[in-house]
């Protein structure tokens, strides 16, 4: 890998994606390099989640370059892109758990497929991930019996579980509770700094991002329309992102 | 006679599986006019055509990903044994039931025929060669169809419109080897025994119900019925439900993955699921008794 490559683990060009005829992206691009965290801005339904799900192939783009960990992973076949997948940590909107195993087994499960490591290892491991997320508790409850800041506790767990280089974020604090969302935004920042992870986090907490990202990106109509800081975007001649920051920002 | 008398009528004719068919595809046409919300215009029958062809063009498809799925290592042998457990064990009572009824039924129906005819001895005969060459595979195929049929799709639609199956993506972890490969397997396997379960509970319940009209020892009960019995008669016909089992698996596998458009899909694809696999499990007797015949006569 090239020092390139390994300096921007996330670098996307020209991306393409529509559904039915409807643009979602219409020519992004972005590139991440180690150690950042982009929060990427945007009204609902203006492509942020469908970003996420391209950058890990969960969609197809119609056209452009998705280059992750220096792998173009548009071209890769399964097993190259699982070899990827594995470096990426995902946290879904609603934290997507697999709601016929219980919270232990479900940041058990991507570590018993891939993690080589003995039963004892893996349980300590499961209870760490657990306990950095205040949910070590809980552990033989089923997803249905714990609220949805719960889950999404939980989510972020197994997001973490296989010390992704990579993690994507899809709403972050959506469902938490003000301190938990707290919480995990400092536990990224710890993470960033102990482990040098690069980060995209969708989100409408303007506030929230200012403490944690490194960079905001606006993305509107397809594209992105502004990028930088807080204080950056505040500053905008655009329109649309003053508006969309100050409305934010209050 | 060969198949001059049409599609479902041969030389010996088997106008159980004509019924079932008619019924069950009335039942899938209306249930899909239903659901789908199609008004009946003249346009329709293309409309239909077209997403005919689209459904089998997918199910091919997901076929040539499903194989691939099963056929790399790891395979998911937990996985497999706890399907087998839900889809075996779980449904063991159920299917029990329908065959010691279908036993029941069987020996109170043939008994009066059989004495208007002066043929009551060859009653035990009748029950046992009815409900292992036919009635238990059938009953089996079609109560399993209806309880994991159901539950297939509806727990995969409800997977997939919850983003499980994308968490599972994510996680590096293939869905169709995971959560396809093991149900289709399962189902493979489970069938036969369930059907042997059925066959079981209905020779002894029709044995029960014959002797409650005229008594008689199981013993003689067994011996006049098995006496003309061959391996062909067992086998095949317990075999097939093999076939019966791919069928379930697949089809509501198949429902249950391509899941759209939140809970109401997720009970349409519950509602498919029961009805296509219904409809192709009985189109798939008609087939699998006809190759019988010819194979083992």
């Amino acid at each position: 890998m090239s020092s390139e490559t390994a300096d921007t683990p996330i670098a996307i060009k020209d991306l393409h994606k529509a559904f039915d005829g409807q643009k979602v992206l219409d020519g992004v691009t972005l590139q991440v390099v180690r150690g950042e965290t982009v929060a990427v801005l945007g009204r609902s339904g203006g492509g942020k989640s469908v970003l996420l799900k391209l950058l890990i192939r969960l969609e197809t783009p119609d056209s452009g370059s998705i280059r992750i960990a220096g792998q173009e992973i548009t071209r890769l076949d399964e097993k190259q892109l699982n070899d990827v997948r594995k470096k990426i940590g995902f946290l879904f909107q609603q934290a997507a758990l697999y709601d016929s195993l219980t919270v232990e087994e479900n940041v058990a499960f991507p570590l018993s497929r891939h993690a080589k490591m003995s039963n004892a290892e893996q349980k300590r491991r499961v209870r760490e991930l657990l306990a950095d997320v205040g949910m070590d508790r809980d552990l033989e409850k089923l997803p249905s019996q714990i609220s949805g800041g719960m889950q999404k506790r939980v989510g972020l767990a197994r997001a973490l579980a296989l010390d992704p280089e990579i993690l994507l974020f899809d709403e972050r604090t959506a469902g938490l509770d003000p301190i938990t969302a707290s919480d995990t935004g400092n536990l990224i920042r710890e993470l960033k700094k102990k482990r040098r992870l690069s980060a995209i986090v969708v989100t409408h907490d303007v506030q929230g991002a200012k403490a944690y990202s490194d960079r905001m990106v606006l993305l509107h109509n397809g594209t992105i329309q502004a990028e930088g800081n807080l204080d950056e975007l505040q500053r905008s001649k655009d329109d649309f992102v003053a508006q969309f920051v100050g409305y934010g920002s209050r | 006679m060969p198949y001059s008398r049409g599609l479902f009528l041969d030389g010996r004719e088997h106008p159980q599986e004509m019924y079932l068919t008619l019924l069950i595809l009335a039942t899938a046409i209306s249930g899909t006019l239903a659901s789908s919300r199609i008004p009946l215009r003249f346009t329709f029958p293309k409309g239909l055509l077209i997403s005919v062809f689209e459904w089998f063009g997918e199910l091919g498809i997901f076929c040539m990903r499903l194989f691939r799925a099963a056929m790399v290592p790891p395979y998911e042998f937990g996985e497999l044994v706890r399907q087998c457990d839900e889809i075996g064990s779980k449904s063991l009572p159920l299917v029990a039931l329908a065959g010691a009824a279908t036993g029941v039924v069987l020996s109170l129906e043939t008994r009066d025929s059989l004495v208007r005819f002066g043929a009551k001895s060859f009653l035990p005969a009748v029950i046992v060669f009815s409900i292992i060459k036919e009635s238990g595979p059938i009953i089996t195929g079609l109560i399993v169809s209806g309880r994991v049929g159901a539950g297939i799709g509806a727990q995969l639609g409800s997977m997939r419109v919850t983003e499980q199956i994308d968490a599972m993506e994510a996680s590096a972890v293939d869905p169709y080897k995971f959560l396809v490969a093991t149900r289709v397997l399962a189902c493979i396997l489970m069938l036969p025994l369930l059907t042997l379960a059925a066959d079981f509970c209905g020779i002894f319940m029709g044995w029960i119900a014959n002797m409650l009209a005229e008594p008689i020892s199981l013993h003689l009960f067994l011996e006049n019925g098995f006496k003309n019995m061959l391996f062909s008669d067992f086998i095949p016909p317990t075999l097939k439900t093999t076939v019966f089992g791919l069928i379930i698996g697949l089809v509501s596998c198949f429902q249950g993955m391509r899941t759209r458009g939140g809970t109401e899909g997720v009970g349409r694809s519950a509602t498919s699921s029961v009805v296509l696999s219904s409809l192709f499990v009985v189109l798939a007797d008609v087939v699998l008794v006809r190759l019988i015949l010819t194979l083992w006569g």
